[in-house]
């Protein structure tokens, strides 16, 4: 049984990668790029599904009652399942998928040098999982009644009971569809820990472990660590929806307070699984683009340990009006505004990191910058909702939709648009366009700011959330607050037109774009130092690792980047 | 798989078992409660121990995957010293009033 | 012996086979599924919720036998994996099949039980407590279901001469379900106070 510990000395590259069918090349995969590629492009598709959704939904509150130009009337029962299914989508099928599946298989191996997954074929097992699960998701829009439309939240007795929700196979499908979603990316990430934790390339120490990876698996420890108990919630939601229990009703002794107990145990920390691999990305992105060497490792490395340890202190923030005990309301505020301590010293580490560097202004780096800004308006309001005397006020209100999608849509859509925009080169071999990048970054990013900050106006006026028409609320039917949600409206369309610009420069470059160096960005991590797109098997010879990740503008060295499989030189 | 360690007399800890087994089988005929929390959950506690600890070659096995699973099992604690007020406490929505009566419980139930 | 698959699956940073790593992980992220159930479990019950005074009603002689069957057949896995590091292929074949008849004995005498409660009418929907225990024994069957297939097909494995360290990764999760057992069998049979 020496297999093992034979193959760790003899780490020379085995050459029997034959060319493989086109079958089992793309479509049954077992190499980690085209898996990882596969989640992001699902993810991508998935996140034009959601789209679509918000369009439809905020041209219904823009124009109540008229018909929305491609997609027809919307009516109150179908608000709820448009405004569900866009949450759910958003950050199961679209945040989870790209930013730690799809990136997290495209970047782990290649950047702790190894040829691939621990379980190849694990990895493909998860995406086959993942798959069947955005298709029982998409099929429970089509079935008697319509998807469900209960809240992404889907808090019982609403969820559990058929004649409330009204949505007797959506509601089934909708929990059958998550459940599965969380199968995968246990299984997932059981892979990604592993391999991280024992594939690494000889010399790479610990702290030598680009932030991205890090970040990734930390937030899959986190969702690993969060999400049992919901899966078991999920068991027993599911039960009270077919078979009649009555776990969360409280006619049969249940409590739904324990769902929603259950469900923000997972649903707070999984605010940091999504944050911390974007977080990881921008790191890796300033630290190129700013030439600059990552100001505090350690520190950022410590402060995403402590964010990960306080997110699972902090769920019941989310439940002051749920009529949880006030004293605990006490405990949980004190931890939510904790928790801003080390994401706060974060961004100062990449604020620092910015300070005398010389800053190329990149598309990539556009993003990176822009994710900052973003996303310091969200976590500065979340401060705000924290304190429970305020959230009383604030809950449920637009207030509380804005400062989510001032922290969501950075993390997703700005995090996905600036890891794709940084790693395009390696993916498909060629350079995307700068100009059309560009333009598409202002035409996302300023419409973004136009959506989401009037609604913080919205909100401190009173505005509640998940209604389908105010017009039957003479409070917050005049024409003042009518003109803000069609500014938000108008701005929402035009942000979905400039997508057509990412669109067309993601596949016109995919096939046409200049071709792509092995290393574009002069950067230091292991992906760079083979040919992109790199071949299966990724690296001809396996690299030994010298030193960290952030070796930038190094004085007394010639060039200003010191990738981390270069020997030092002898003196 | 590689290591060598030379392997607990694995009937020997079977043996262990079947006669923890027995007393938690055996502690509720006594009829007091607390004795019965101990055979019971006590000796539940001692059973997983021997099984992890020689079946599953903890005793063998870096000690980080013991902090892993102590750790989860810590975890879980704070989840339910943290759902427990909320759960447990019915007693619930005028706070003093329908503690000394129970009148508001029954209104729900 | 020969190599396959990547060499990333071969490496070992930690001293801890990729195998072996990865199962404590699974059995890690299982931890919290049982015990979120547990932890539900656990919370009715303490408050005294009306029906959980049920569980005198539970055969606590079944639930021992079981614990019984559970223990030997924990007993069987080991001692195949004690047979396999020797080199022993048609003994450690052989007691991976005690340990599968084991699980069908435990899911025989478990079939039993359920007939009988269902019989007399304690159905999953009677009230919380039997909810709990449908789910939760229910939940516990499917994996001694799935570990039994997975045996199956490892034992064949084995006979032909590979993979014998999945004879240990079995056997690590086996001894979780047992472990599991060992937990709800207080819980659900002895504590009926």
């Amino acid at each position: 049984m020496s297999q093992a510990a034979a193959a760790v000395q003899t780490d020379t590259h085995a050459e029997h990668h034959e060319e493989l069918s086109f079958l089992y090349k793309y479509i049954l995969p077992v190499d980690h790029k085209i898996i990882g590629m596969q989640y992001i492009f699902t993810g991508m598709i998935m996140a034009i599904i959601g789209g679509y959704f918000a369009y439809a939904f905020r041209m219904q509150l823009a124009f109540p009652g008229e018909l929305v130009p491609l997609y027809g009337l919307v009516g109150p029962g179908e608000y709820n399942m448009l405004v569900t299914n866009h949450g759910t989508i958003m950050i199961f099928w679209v945040a989870m998928p790209v930013l730690i599946a799809g990136f997290g298989n495209y970047l782990i191996p290649l950047m702790i040098g190894c040829d691939d997954m621990v379980f190849p074929r694990l990895n493909r097992l998860s995406y086959q999982i993942f798959l069947v699960s955005a298709l029982v998701l998409i099929a429970s829009f089509f079935v008697r009644g319509g998807g469900f439309g209960g809240a992404w939240t889907s808090y019982p007795p609403l969820s559990s009971v058929a004649e409330y929700s009204l949505t007797d196979w959506g509601a089934s499908l909708w929990i059958l569809a998550v459940a599965l979603e969380f199968v995968s990316f246990l299984l997932g990430g059981i892979n990604f820990v592993t391999t991280s934790m024992n594939a690494r390339a000889p010399g790479m120490k610990m702290l030598d472990i680009p932030i991205a990876v890090w970040f990734i698996v930390v937030a899959v420890i986190l969702f690993m660590a969060s999400v049992g108990p919901l899966v078991a919630g999920a068991v027993m939601l599911f039960m009270d929806q077919r078979i009649g229990t009555t776990f969360f009703l409280p006619s049969g002794g249940g409590d739904p307070l324990l769902w929603q107990h259950l469900f923000w145990f997972f649903g707070h920390p999984e605010v940091y699984v999504v944050l911390l691999p974007t977080l990881g990305i921008v790191a890796e992105i300033i630290t190129v683009f700013s030439r600059k060497k990552l100001f505090g490792y350690r520190t950022v490395l410590y402060t995403a340990f402590a964010t990960g340890g306080l997110s699972f202190v902090v769920w019941a923030h989310h439940q002051f009006i749920a009529g949880i005990d006030p004293r605990m309301a006490n405990v949980f505020t004190v931890t939510t505004v904790l928790i801003s301590i080390p994401l706060a010293e974060m961004m100062f580490s990449y604020i620092a990191t910015l300070y005398g560097g010389s800053i190329e202004l990149k598309t990539p780096m556009l993003w990176a910058l822009s994710f900052i800004a973003a996303f310091l308006i969200g976590g500065v309001t979340g401060i705000y909702l924290g304190a429970s005397a305020m959230d009383v006020y604030f809950h449920d209100s637009y207030f509380v939709l804005a400062h989510f999608h001032y922290t969501f849509f950075p993390i997703t859509i700005i995090g996905m648009f600036a890891a794709l925009t940084y790693w395009f080169p390696k993916m498909f071999g060629r350079m995307m366009n700068e100009t059309l990048g560009k333009i598409h970054f202002w035409g996302t990013f300023i419409p973004f700011n136009c959506i989401f900050l009037p609604l913080f106006f919205l909100g401190l006026a009173g505005q509640h959330r998940r209604i389908y028409n105010y017009e039957h609320f003479p409070d917050l039917a005049t024409q003042e607050l009518q003109n803000i949600r069609i500014f938000a409206t108008v701005s929402l369309v035009v942000m979905l037109i400039f997508q057509l610009v990412f669109i067309y420069n993601f596949f016109v470059s995919m096939f046409k774009g200049k071709k792509a160096p092995n290393n574009p960005w002069n950067a230091n991590t292991l992906e760079w130092t083979i040919p992109s797109p790199p071949q299966h098997g990724n690296f001809k010879d396996l690299p030994t690792v010298y030193r960290g990740p952030y070796e930038y503008s190094v004085p007394g060295r010639e060039k200003d980047y010191w990738p981390q499989n270069e020997p030092p030189e002898e003196n | 798989m590689s290591e060598a360690y030379a392997h607990p007399n694995y009937i020997k800890i079977w043996f262990w078992l079947l006669g923890l087994l027995v007393i938690s089988v055996a502690g509720p005929m006594l009829e007091i409660p607390a004795l019965t929390i101990i055979t019971a959950f006590g000796i539940a506690i001692v059973k997983a121990y021997l099984v992890a600890a020689n079946f599953m070659h903890l005793k063998f096995e870096k000690k980080f995957i013991w902090y892993l699973l102590i750790l989860s099992i810590c975890l879980l604690g704070v989840f339910f010293f943290g759902v427990a007020p909320d759960v447990m406490m019915t007693d619930g929505d005028q706070w003093i009033d329908c503690i000394a009566d129970k009148s508001c419980v029954e209104q729900r139930l | 012996m020969s190599m396959h698959g990547p060499i990333a699956t071969h490496r070992s940073a930690t001293g801890v086979p990729s195998g072996r790593l990865a199962i404590w992980w699974l059995l890690a992220s299982e931890i919290f599924i049982f015990g979120g159930l547990v932890t539900c479990f656990v919370l009715f019950k303490l408050n005294g919720t009306p029906g959980f005074e049920d569980a005198s009603l539970t055969s606590t002689a079944a639930g021992a036998i079981n614990t019984f069957v559970l223990l030997t057949s924990s007993l069987s896995i080991v001692l195949a994996h004690a047979a396999i590091e020797k080199g022993d292929r048609v003994k450690s074949f052989r007691y991976i099949w005690y340990t599968i008849g084991g699980g069908v004995v435990f899911l025989g005498i478990k079939t039993y039980e359920y007939t009988g409660k269902i019989i007399h009418g304690h159905v999953i929907t009677e009230n919380l407590f039997w909810s709990f225990y449908y789910t939760m024994t229910g939940l516990h069957a499917l994996h001694v279901i799935g570990g039994m297939v997975i045996m199956a097909l490892i034992s064949f494995d084995i006979r032909k001469g590979h993979n014998y360290q999945r004879v240990e990764l079995i056997g690590i999760y086996w001894h979780f379900v047992d472990l599991v057992w060992i937990f709800l069998f207080p819980l659900l049979y002895i504590a009926n106070f």
